[in-house]
């Protein structure tokens, strides 16, 4: 066969200039040959000829000295092409770096060369038609930079198959390394796992040469991939190199060096490369799209446990072509600035303990009380206490009690059985276990032995699980049988083991490796390992996915000891008090405050099942003086409050506290709700999941903020301690965008922004989301705090008005104008059931339309009728351009409380520019 | 300060007249009926006229040019001749008269085509894009106006110049002296929808139409259109005049939309106007696709009839009638340092005094 040699790419490619275009011509061992600035298609002596993408000499004609050069490279059947925006906005930044900064010895901050290789075989770079393994690419890769005299710092970054190839380099290349990012790829296959089903097709006898040189099946199979669909002219750039069979041929060959088991001959050169990754120590960055039908998050997973250093982003809805799907390239130029200024060799936090160095902290790293686990320690060992209640279940006959003893004891079974089948610290086990004394037993066990709890919520419903299963990534999953089914059934990962006993046949239907109650007997008498230390991962708990998908949320040890303490210390939680609650979190945290918990006889799925008569029953088996409740459940608590009998009123009378938590409550239902337990004080506080509780109001503090001007629910005052954290506000600029400096002094009262939160229990960070973390963290003063989405303000008294969420604020001619307080005002008239207030128009002009559910109800949406948007009108507090009412508000599933108010205003904008007039 | 205000028989003119005669500038009106502007010179002709206009301009220090042919269909050459011919006959007269300041009333309509305006500004000025003669006129003579700015006119090389020179070759030195580039400042001002008591453009069109049942919504009514109350289109025009005076970098030659800022569906507006007028609202559709292809046809079949009639329905207005039209008033709330003190709301229970119905 004929070899070809390189050429540079013609002008027209969409996104790519040819001033980046360069070729190499790298001799067979001989005399350098140099590079050629141009060159087109045509023999090659002697030597490989390469093609690459490179920003170096456009820099050096500027007179920009690059602090370090990124090399990239593709994977299979992309080419260069895929890393043209990272080319181009570095060069961009370059230059706007170096007018901020001038010229400066070692480079200018900011400034990145990029070199994006084609791979030989692949691209625009030679062909010679061999195949090449991966052991060759891997010196085909270091002959080249060492031709281009590449000098460090070095930062690799590749994709595909160009990962592997990309961090053989990073691992021969110590003395130049100083960081690793990669987009969807792997480096390792495990043993007895089947390489992906496309790979395998890919690789079947009579597939492979059809599918992949002979026919473009293999190229254009990979390129519809993208989410969403290339732009045709981006395909045909992808297209480009691979027109013909034998232009195909590195595609045919790179899917046959797939080391598809442990006998194949790149599989040695696979292994050094995955050992090797694990001991580095550089900065590392990985981009992830989740939707890759052969890059799953199992590799993902297997990459951040050799890279715990490594920043993650998963880009839910993003695929194998991440790169064409998301903006990977201002993300990578963002790290790489942190790279360059040293920020990102800090280490991760959270990660310290699994490299030992929580020896570093005591026990006080988990705040006073000490780790989660002391008060079940303590009622345990106490004989005074250790044959009382720790749990109780209400639900079927009659109340279940669980002593301390016996829980102390479960909970050290369990844990020692864990890991003695394999549970280690740092693991993550998902738990798909309804709230009673299992899930109790199984919470405490895995903290213990410092395996991670990752909890998400059934409301999520299966897509939603689904979705937060595959981003955490759990090793393991304990769940009840329609829990294990679903996991069948989805494919979600992690061992399986069975809450419940199972027959063998179920068993092996649903794929469960561990039965727990055979788990709790191999723990018998075993010694448990260590403590994990405070800085350790304790949790990934979801959110509730009512803003777009579920996020997880991580949390330490010594954050979850924080959020004991606060509660035990703001609810005057005693050991005597006794909690009744119908709120998971809190549910869990009983054995923490060192108290009883009971729950009521309630499906805990569905709040508001949760009957009066149920409340009054648990506090009176538990004479509990503490009772939690969320909104819905207090709803049908009150409305089923005609079923109480005396003895039930006598036992709610004794209550001293009832909190309402989850969503806002009114001050009526809250009130109602009081009026059953006539000694308890009202407390409902504010908070999400990220920081569980940031602030708190009571029923008082409701009714004396009433008769205040100000717009929004007021939430209370801060309750954090005073020492550390606290709540401030960002506000907001003409644009609706939180720009100014966050701040709780007089120049912010009365200003809407959005809310920051600090506390010792604030969350870690967003779990495998880097760059959501960051915008979580942007611009904030020193110390651990988050913005947290939501927008309002705080007064002159200190009290925070919460007046909507910042993707909710309109901004008008007149400025940002944030919705719940409008529609506070407009809820006043008697026939609106609920309003939604939301912007019409673009950016900067946008114009308030009041949306309305009404009372009695409307068959279609439309414009309000005329006397109803008068009416509507003279109430409202803002001039609204329109009226509009619809049959239904579309709200999350969970609440069916969280108005969806961007998707309304996409719908008014629609109707109100002369549109159709469907549902919203 | 004496002020030229043209076109003072119509709604908008006579209330910029009123304006000015109230806070004490002299004012001279010039339009072929009565202008019945209290405290106001009036002058009798057409703005076509050279003869009339010229002694209009007698010893004016400013124009508002409000004149024109205003109308949903007719003969284009009509249109034209009023529309430019007559703008042209004034800025050329204006530039002898020595004449500082020209405001040139104009329409948002110079400026789209048709589709949907949502929140947008002040686009320039395109005669062959815009719908129907008025607004092609329009368009054109609201550049003609600008392009005179002595600003823009330095911009230019200088041929525009030329032609005047040799259009007007009767000059006198110190004519010559007073019409130098750079005197004249002209800003264009886009009403949109003006409407107010006795106006029979808008309102009484609607009030005889409902009244004799003829009024459907077309669609559903729902599309947000911005309109002004006339109070507030002629304070904002004697904002503009007195900007060129004591702001003339900031608003020379550019064209500022104008509206109360307050959108409002075309149901409610039709709503409310009936109820002002004491007539039932309407309660009849008709889709709107219908009725812009129905317009089209009733247009064309106007078009050859004679008469000076209006067709009942044109394309562009059942465009205007189904379709959002709102502006974004940021730069000309602050150029003009102007903002409508009459509300939407307001303006009704003032429409309702005069007609003798309800809010």
């Amino acid at each position: 066969m004929v070899r070809i040699g390189a050429s540079t790419v013609p002008p027209g490619l969409p996104g790519l200039d040819p001033r980046f275009s360069h070729v190499l011509c790298v001799p067979d061992g001989g005399s350098p040959a140099g590079a050629r600035a141009s060159g087109g298609a045509g023999v090659a002596a002697s030597g490989d000829e390469w093609h690459y993408l490179d920003n170096g000499p456009d820099l050096a004609a500027r007179g920009i000295e690059p602090v370090g050069t990124v090399l990239a490279v593709h994977g299979n059947p992309t080419w260069s092409y895929l890393w043209r925006d990272l080319v181009d906005l570095a060069t961009e930044r370059a230059v706007v770096a170096a007018a901020a900064t001038g010229e400066r010895p070692g480079g200018v901050p900011g400034a990145w060369r990029v070199v994006a290789v084609d791979q030989l075989e692949m691209g625009l770079s030679a062909r010679s038609g061999r195949h090449r393994t991966l052991p060759e690419r891997v010196a085909d890769l270091g002959a080249f930079t060492a031709e281009l005299g590449l000098s460090g710092p070095v930062v690799t970054l590749g994709h595909d198959w160009g990962g592997v190839v990309s961090l053989s380099w990073a691992v021969d290349h110590p003395e130049l390394l100083t960081g690793v990012a990669l987009l969807n790829t792997a480096v390792h296959q495990p043993d007895g796992v089947a390489i992906p089903a496309p790979l395998r097709l890919a690789l079947a006898p009579g597939v492979h040469r059809a599918g992949t040189s002979s026919t473009p099946a293999f190229l254009e199979t990979t390129l519809a991939l993208a989410h969403p669909r290339l732009p045709a002219d981006v395909a045909d750039a992808y297209r480009l190199p691979y027109r013909t069979a034998d232009d195909r041929a590195g595609i045919e060959g790179f899917v046959a060096d797939i080391p598809a088991d442990a006998e194949h001959p790149s599989r040695p050169e696979l292994d050094r490369i995955a050992t090797g990754v694990a001991a580095l120590d550089v900065p590392a960055l990985l981009l992830w799209g989740p939707r890759d039908p052969v890059f799953s998050d199992r590799y993902l997973d297997d990459l951040i446990g050799r890279l715990p250093q490594a920043r993650v982003h998963r880009f839910e809805g993003a695929g194998h072509l991440v790169a064409e799907d998301v903006d990977y390239a201002a993300p990578v130029l963002d790290w790489l600035r942190g790279v360059a200024l040293g920020a990102e060799q800090e280490p991760v936090p959270g990660m310290e303990g699994q490299s030992g160095r929580n020896l570093l902290f005591g026990t006080e790293g988990f705040g006073g009380r000490g780790p989660i686990w002391t008060g079940l320690d303590e009622r345990a060992a106490d004989p005074a206490t250790r044959a009382e209640s720790a749990v109780l279940d209400m639900s079927g006959s009659g109340p279940g009690t669980v002593t301390w003893r016996a829980l102390d004891r479960q909970v050290r079974r369990i844990a020692a059985g864990l890991h003695s089948i394999g549970v280690r610290r740092g693991d993550r086990v998902s738990l798909l276990v309804q709230p009673g004394p299992t899930l109790t037993a199984l919470v405490y066990a895995c903290l213990r032995i410092g395996a991670v709890v990752v909890v998400a919520d059934a409301g999520l419903g299966v897509r939603g699980l689904t979705r937060a299963q595959r981003g955490a990534w759990p090793q393991y999953l304990v769940g009840q049988t329609k829990a294990l089914a679903a996991a069948r059934a989805c494919g979600w990962p992690g061992v399986r083991i069975s809450a419940d006993p199972l027959d063998a046949v179920t068993r092996r239907a649903l794929g469960v490796h561990h039965e727990l109650v055979d788990v709790a007997r191999a723990g018998e008498g075993h010694e448990l390992p260590p403590e994990p230390g405070p800085q350790d991962e304790a949790a990934v708990l979801f959110t509730s996915g009512s803003t777009g998908p579920a996020k997880g949320v991580v949390y330490t040890h010594a954050q979850l000891s924080a959020l004991r303490d606060v509660l035990a210390g703001h609810y005057a939680v005693r050991p005597e008090s006794g909690l009744v609650t119908g709120f998971a979190p809190f549910a869990l945290l009983g054995p923490a405050l060192g108290t009883r918990s009971v729950t009521p006889d309630m499906d805990v799925s569905a709040p508001r099942t949760l009957t009066a008569r149920a409340v009054a029953d648990a506090v009176r088996a538990s004479d509990a003086r503490i009772v939690f409740l969320s909104p819905a459940a207090i709803l049908n608590v009150v409305a089923t409050a005609d079923a109480l009998g005396d003895a039930d009123r006598e036992a709610l009378e004794r209550v001293e506290t009832f909190l309402s938590t989850g969503a806002p409550i009114s001050a009526e239902l809250l009130g109602s709700a009081q009026a059953l337990m006539p000694n308890a004080r009202a407390h409902t506080p504010y908070g999400m999941t990220e920081c569980l509780l940031v602030t708190d109001i009571d029923l008082d503090g409701i009714r004396e903020a009433a008769s205040a001007p100000d717009d929004g629910v007021c939430v209370g005052r801060p309750i954090m301690g005073a020492a550390v954290g606290g709540v401030t506000v960002s506000a907001l600029d003409d644009d609706g965008a939180a720009t100014g400096p966050p701040s709780s002094g007089p120049e912010v009262h009365g200003v809407l922004g959005e809310v920051l939160v600090s506390a010792p229990h604030l969350k870690q960070r967003y779990d495998r989301l880097w760059l959501t973390d960051r915008a979580a963290e942007r611009d904030t003063p020193p110390g651990r705090w988050h913005r947290t989405g939501d927008v309002g303000h705080l007064d002159a008294e200190g009290r925070l008005w919460i007046e909507g969420r910042l993707a909710h604020v309109l901004t008008t001619a007149e400025g940002p104008l944030a919705p719940v307080g409008p529609e506070q005002t407009i809820e006043r008239v008697a026939a609106v059931r609920r309003a939604a207030v939301v912007g019409v128009g673009p950016a900067g002009v946008q114009q308030a339309v009041a949306v309305l559910e009404l009372a009695d109800g409307v068959r279609r949406p439309g414009l309000a009728p005329e006397g109803l948007g008068a009416a509507v009108r003279a109430t409202s507090s803002v001039p609204l351009a329109a009226v509009l009412v619809v049959p239904q508000m579309p709200t999350d599933v969970r609440h069916n409380s969280k108005i969806d108010r961007a998707r309304l205003a996409r719908w008014a904008d629609g109707v109100l520019a002369g549109g159709r007039v469907g549902a919203p | 300060m004496t002020v030229l205000v043209t076109g003072a028989s119509g709604l908008l003119g006579g209330a910029v007249a009123r304006v000015l005669v109230e806070r004490g500038d002299g004012v001279r009106t010039l339009q072929r009926r009565p202008s019945g502007v209290a405290g106001a010179e009036g002058v009798a002709g057409s703005v076509t006229d050279p003869a009339v206009v010229a002694r209009a301009l007698d010893g004016v220090d400013a124009v508002v040019h409000l004149a024109a042919k205003v109308s949903l269909a007719g003969d284009p050459a009509e249109f034209e001749q009023v529309n430019v011919g007559g703008t042209q006959v004034l800025l050329d007269a204006a530039e002898r008269a020595g004449v500082r300041r020209f405001v040139q009333v104009s329409s948002p309509s110079v400026a789209h085509a048709g589709s949907s305006l949502v929140g947008v500004g002040a686009e320039p000025a395109d005669p062959v894009r815009a719908r129907g003669e008025y607004a092609r006129t329009k368009a054109a003579s609201e550049l003609l106006a600008l392009s005179r700015d002595g600003a823009a006119a330095r911009r230019d090389d200088g041929s525009a110049r030329a032609s005047l020179s040799v259009r007007n070759p009767g000059l006198n030195p110190d004519e010559q002296r007073r019409s130098q580039p750079g005197d004249l400042r002209v800003v264009a001002v886009r009403p949109h929808a003006v409407w107010g008591p006795g106006d029979t453009q808008l309102v009484e069109r609607i009030i005889d139409r409902a009244r004799s049942g003829r009024l459907p919504l077309l669609g559903h009514g729902a599309a947000l259109i911005d309109t002004t109350y006339v109070d507030n289109a002629a304070e904002g025009i004697v904002a503009a005049l007195d900007r060129l005076q004591d702001s003339p970098e900031v608003v020379r030659g550019r064209a500022y939309v104008l509206t109360n800022g307050e959108p409002r569906t075309v149901a409610d507006l039709l709503t409310g106007i009936c109820r002002a007028g004491g007539v039932a609202p309407p309660r009849w559709r008709v889709p709107a696709k219908l009725a812009r292809g129905a317009g089209g046809l009733v247009e064309a079949v106007w078009g050859v009839r004679p008469g000076a009639d209006e067709p009942p329905m044109t394309r562009f207005l059942a465009e205007q009638l189904s379709t959002a039209h709102w502006f974004d008033q940021r730069s000309t709330w602050a150029e003009l340092r102007w903002r409508p003190r009459v509300s939407i709301d307001e303006g009704m229970r003032r429409l309702a005094a005069h007609y003798g119905g309800a809010v």
